[in-house]
């Protein structure tokens, strides 16, 4: 078995006592008395380490909402709210570049996301049961793929020699699975009760039926958690653009754009006219770039605390991937 | 390799190994729900595999792979005579290794700062903020990076406001090592810290009661009790490293490059990107892919033996 399996199996296993971890939230009798010293240090850094997180995510939130009037002030990045308006995001949603960079990455997203978890929850459901016919094989051959692979320029080769330059097809189907996370799926699937399975064969449900009735609904979170994974790739998908489709602006997703007009400053074409005046038409205002970070954050802000909750449970192995 | 599963009580039950014939029918809705992956890693894995035979090949789009010109060892000669390349290889190693040594004790010591924290509520939420940059691209990551320590950033803001002159971060390339870590560290030393949480909560309690009944203090508790129980983990963590080695990251390369320098920034992946892609010059950047992929196997290969040898059970067990 993988080790990482066994990790999976261990974290399980840790999990009743971590449950009860959370009922004490006092200190244990043994346990000698805090230290003023000791406990001002750990809030010193726990502290810290937040600070360092949340400040720039709050500076670029306030400077996407100032007025240029408020830049201009600051002389750069706005710390202090000091005169808001919706004027940048107003800009940007009229600006065709922004908006259509918006809608391929969501339409990315939902498709990449779709296919992706449709062909990996099949796969690993179809490997999940053990005994089958050619599952060693046929695990043996999306193993291997972990450890060996021809890396980037026959990659390329292959997918551009099938036609796909410029098509959107070449930002889905060349990632569109991760070995590691049917592997995960798969570890959760093999652990389905299997009184329940026996139990619905002898009812006569096939094996699409199981794992729609009763595979499925029984594991949720992981499934969930999957579901962000492969959305949180799609979403952030750069690279493959700047492979396959680097001249194509009208195909471009949002961080492309991102990396184009902030983090390179090229000129917005749609800044030009806009209400910030034609000073910045080389560079899009300050305001505007720092709207365009937000755009980019808002979706995963939004689904980030539905899947959060269940990290613990389904993603304890993905963790080791790093 | 093993890929042993546990027998499967739902069909285990059967004392007979059936007819290969029987079997196949009997699972081919199975068979038939693993063929899209299957046919989407042979498409795009097994093919690209076989596809490495164009680094011994002077590779022309025209004719395609089955009829451009045997080279023989020739790219591989020219890679080993590039000075570029083996500024590259200098590069990754290096920053490879000051990566180790400061990204890999940072979760460690964050989860065990964050186990001693008693309330659920706040260990929640810190967990919350600290996972987030780990879905962030790479593209916003660096934006943030530039425009809180860039040359227009905030930090210089507020150093030239109060004269202490600028430091710009973003574009030094004798700090570029630091900078990387730093981000690298941001980026994903929260997401690290999962499976030491997940280790330290698989502890027995009842360890430190006892010790503590015998008079150890905290921090012999964390020496004799906590460090040997997250021993597991570290050791298959840093196998992981030693592994991966070779790959530092890309896509943050890739954008920091221009900034810095292709003399300070390019990696191995880079490298292939930049003189066999951007360049067309595709037999070689396979070259330079093939020479990298070798070399990671035989890491990972020796990173596990070296686990082993410390009785830990690495990737995979012996």
């Amino acid at each position: 078995m993988l080790t990482i399996e066994r990790t999976l199996e261990a974290a399980e296993t840790a999990a009743p006592q971590a449950v009860r971890k959370k009922k004490r939230n006092t200190r244990p009798a043994w346990e000698e008395p805090p230290t003023i010293a000791g406990e001002t240090a750990k809030g010193i850094t726990l502290g810290g380490v937040l600070l360092v997180m949340l400040v720039p995510l709050w500076i670029i939130v306030v400077t996407s909402l100032s007025t240029q009037g408020a830049v201009n002030r600051a002389g750069g990045l706005v710390i202090w709210p000091d005169g808001l308006t919706f004027e940048a995001y107003r800009v940007m949603l009229e600006d065709t570049t922004v908006r259509t960079a918006l809608l391929v990455s969501l339409g990315i997203t939902a498709a990449g996301t779709a296919v992706s978890m449709a062909v990996s929850v099949m796969c690993a459901y179809g490997l999940s049961r053990s005994r089958s016919f050619a599952h060693r094989f046929l695990l043996t051959l999306l193993i291997v793929t972990m450890f060996v692979n021809g890396g980037l320029i026959p990659t390329f080769l292959v997918v551009t020699g099938l036609g796909g330059y410029g098509q959107w097809w070449s930002l889905i189907l060349p990632s569109a699975i991760s070995v590691f996370n049917i592997l995960i799926l798969r570890s959760f699937y093999s652990s389905t009760s299997a009184d329940l399975i026996e139990a619905a064969r002898i009812d006569g449900a096939g094996d699409w039926r199981i794992l729609w009735s009763i595979v499925l609904p029984t594991s949720r979170a992981v499934t969930a958690v999957m579901a962000l994974f492969y959305g949180v790739g799609y979403w952030n998908s750069f690279f493959n653009v700047m492979l396959y489709m680097p001249t194509d602006s009208e195909k471009w997703p949002l961080q492309y754009v991102l990396y184009t007009y902030v983090n390179r400053g090229n000129g917005m074409p749609g800044s030009v006219n806009s209400g910030f005046g034609t000073a910045f038409s080389q560079t899009a205002p300050l305001s505007l770039q720092m709207a365009v970070v937000v755009l980019t954050l808002v979706p995963l802000l939004i689904v980030y605390p539905f899947v959060q909750k269940h990290f613990r449970t389904g993603v304890l192995t993905g963790a080791i991937k790093g | 390799m093993t890929t042993a599963t546990p027998t499967r009580p739902d069909r285990a039950a059967r004392p007979v190994r059936l007819n290969w014939r029987v079997r196949l029918r009997r699972d081919r809705s199975l068979i038939l729900m693993t063929l899209p992956a299957v046919v989407l890693l042979l498409v795009f894995n097994y093919v690209p595999l076989f596809g490495l035979v164009t680094a011994f090949q002077e590779y022309d789009p025209l004719a395609g792979i089955w009829y451009s010109t045997w080279a023989g060892l020739d790219q591989f000669q020219r890679l080993f005579g590039d000075a570029l390349f083996w500024n590259a290889v200098q590069n990754t190693l290096y920053l490879s290794f000051v990566q180790l040594v400061l990204f890999f004790p940072v979760p460690i010591a964050l989860a065990l700062l964050l186990n001693s924290v008693l309330s659920q509520r706040v260990r929640n939420f810190i967990q919350s903020v600290v996972y987030l940059p780990h879905f962030f691209s790479w593209v916003l990551a660096i934006t943030i990076f530039q425009q809180m320590l860039g040359g227009a950033g905030a930090l210089n803001h507020f150093l030239r406001n109060n004269d202490i002159g600028t430091w710009d971060v973003m574009t030094n390339p004798d700090t570029f090592a630091l900078l990387v870590s730093a981000q690298v560290i941001w980026k994903e030393a929260g997401w690290g810290i999962i499976v030491f949480l997940a280790a330290l909560a698989a502890v027995n309690t009842d360890l430190y009661e006892a010790a503590a009944a015998d008079g150890a203090g905290r921090w012999r508790r964390l020496w004799h009790i906590t460090l040997p129980g997250l021993r597991g983990v570290i050791v298959l963590m840093l196998v992981l490293r030693l592994g991966n080695a070779l790959t530092v990251g890309f896509e943050q390369f890739l954008i920091q490059r221009d900034a810095v320098g292709y003399d300070t920034a390019d990696v191995l992946d880079t490298f292939s990107f930049y003189y066999g892609i951007a360049t067309g010059d595709y037999s070689y950047g396979a070259a330079a892919g093939l020479f990298k992929s070798v070399i990671s196997l035989l890491l990972i290969w020796g990173a596990n033996k070296l686990a082993h040898a410390f009785g830990e059970d690495g990737l995979y067990r012996r």
